[in-house]
């Protein structure tokens, strides 16, 4: 008999994806996540004002890469079971919990979806954590995450710069510093910066405009001018 | 062996439809295509609510189906949505959904909300994996306010203040992005979903004929069907009818085609409808 030839490729054409950079480190009092807004159907910015990082518990955020379908109809089923954990049992759901969920949910549809997703978060049990849920399904705990099409243009800065022991400030400046560089390299990434510090007391969310981002070599010294800072490199707390 | 084949039936999927769609496709018989409504259709909020607009061409091919379709389907009194992609799909979902939101209504007792006709749709889609070729505008005012979504067909949602969608939704977003801002007035917002809407006519094959437009607030719906019409077709200069009494003829008669015919009761009496 001959062989069939189904275009796996085909199947999904126009789907809206997230290349995205996302990105969860952990610190003493909490986790810090971030992203990038940019959401495209192939050439197209669909949408550069995304909010990637998405709710699921009170303490318990995800940063979401690949089909923005898939990980959105996860993400939902995910926040419907923990709703429902909290009512059952009375108390809030780990941050384990949840990543078990999402891992479970990847695992077993593994072959429908495309979705790489970090999960973050605080609870009573470990204090702050970060699960890493990249596209087979597999689970990892990791003082830092990196994820998306962006990515991969940063392990070697991540690699070099973490160190262990970081307060809040230090944590912001690298993801705002990382994020920033992977935006820089990856054409599917950009737009703004979007952060959470998730600790204990709450979550406060943090912005940084696409026009304030932070500035790396820049090329003066090839083109022989030196050109002024367009805008320093400051921060709004959203309300 | 052979009459043994044909009775034996194997489990699993039957691919065969497949194999002759391919053959037929290589001898030059493609599967024939869905009326697409290639399209121009956007949303933008304002002062008091949402704004929709869309244009009124659907497409076959390269063929204009319809010059004056409604792509602004209803939903509930307070939430219409826009419907690009197959045109059946954006017919039937939306007709759907509205369904579901009226049940969804009467059972709770309370005007429905924007991201429950939202989350229904980005279900049903997700559902059927992008086969159901559905790209919705979803915009609407409840008791949170008003709220403006785009749905693609995968199921991913989009909550934004200004939206566009459809083959014309390049050219209506350049528009967008150049004039919108904050808290416009219900005038100004209707003015740039129009010069939205006409880019997309004017600049996108896939889109022409018509400006239809949808204002929703708190309080009223106003669905403005052709609000504009920027290709009205001229009257022709000449005309090919013959003039009066250019035929000759010798005589003329009348008939009436309507039959006539009288019905006489069986009986005198009036039927007795009284119950007593």
């Amino acid at each position: 008999m001959e062989a069939l030839s189904v275009d796996i490729g085909r199947l999904k054409s126009g789907e809206v994806n997230l290349g995205t950079s996302i990105m969860a480190v952990q610190f003493k009092d909490g986790v810090i996540i971030g992203a990038d807004s940019r959401t495209t159907t192939g050439a197209y910015i669909a949408n550069r004002v995304t909010d990637k990082l998405t709710y699921v518990h009170d303490r318990i955020y995800c940063c979401r890469s690949g089909s923005a379908a898939d990980t959105q109809a996860v993400a939902d089923i995910v926040h419907y079971y923990l709703q429902m954990y909290k009512q059952h049992m009375g108390r809030e759901p780990s941050v384990h919990t949840a990543a078990s969920l999402f891992q479970n949910i990847c695992y077993q549809n593994k072959d429908a979806l495309s979705a790489g997703i970090i999960v973050a978060g605080w609870d009573k049990e470990d204090g702050p954590s970060v699960y890493n849920i990249p596209l087979g399904g597999g689970i990892f705990r990791q003082p830092w995450a990196i994820g998306g099409s962006g990515s991969t243009y940063v392990y070697g800065y991540c690699d070099a710069t973490y160190q262990e022991g970081w307060g809040k400030d230090e944590t912001i400046e690298f993801v705002k510093n990382t994020l920033s560089l992977a935006m820089a390299r990856d054409g599917s990434s950009g737009g703004v910066i979007r952060m959470c510090v998730i600790t204990e007391g709450g979550v406060e969310r943090l912005f940084v405009p696409g026009d304030r981002l932070p500035k790396f070599w820049q090329g003066q010294e090839v083109i022989g001018k030196t050109f002024k800072a367009a805008a320093d490199t400051e921060m709004i707390v959203e309300g | 062996m052979a009459a043994a084949a044909t009775v034996y039936n194997p489990v699993g999927f039957d691919f065969s439809n497949q194999i002759r769609n391919n053959f037929l496709a290589d001898r030059g018989i493609p599967l024939p295509k869905a009326t697409s409504t290639g399209t121009t259709i956007v949303g933008c909020l304002f002062k008091d609510g949402i704004v929709l607009g869309a244009d009124t061409r659907a497409t076959e091919g390269e063929i204009v189906a319809d010059k004056n379709c409604e792509k602004i389907h209803y939903i509930t009194e307070s939430i219409r949505c826009c419907g690009a992609g197959t045109a059946a799909d954006t017919e039937f979902t939306t007709a759907m959904i509205s369904s579901n939101m009226e049940l969804h209504a009467l059972s709770t007792g309370r005007k429905p909300r924007v991201v429950t006709a939202m989350t229904m749709l980005k279900q049903y889609l997700f559902r059927y994996q992008g086969h159901v070729g559905a790209a919705l505008v979803l915009g609407g005012v409840d008791a949170t306010g008003p709220h403006l979504f785009t749905i693609h067909p995968h199921g991913s949602t989009d909550k934004l203040p200004y939206v566009t969608m459809g083959s014309g939704s390049l050219a209506a977003m350049a528009v967008f992005e150049a004039q919108w801002k904050p808290s416009m007035t219900r005038e100004e917002a209707l003015d740039l979903v129009n010069a939205a809407i006409s880019a997309g006519i004017f600049n996108d094959l896939g889109s022409g004929s018509n400006v239809d437009a949808c204002v929703i607030t708190a309080t009223k719906t106003d669905m403005l069907r052709n609000f504009v019409k920027p290709n009205e077709r001229v009257t022709k200069e000449r005309t090919y009818g013959f003039r009066r009494g250019t035929t000759a003829f010798t005589k003329e008669e009348i008939r009436n085609l309507v039959v006539h015919e009288e019905i006489i009761g069986v009986r005198d009496d009036a039927m007795d409808v009284d119950g007593s």
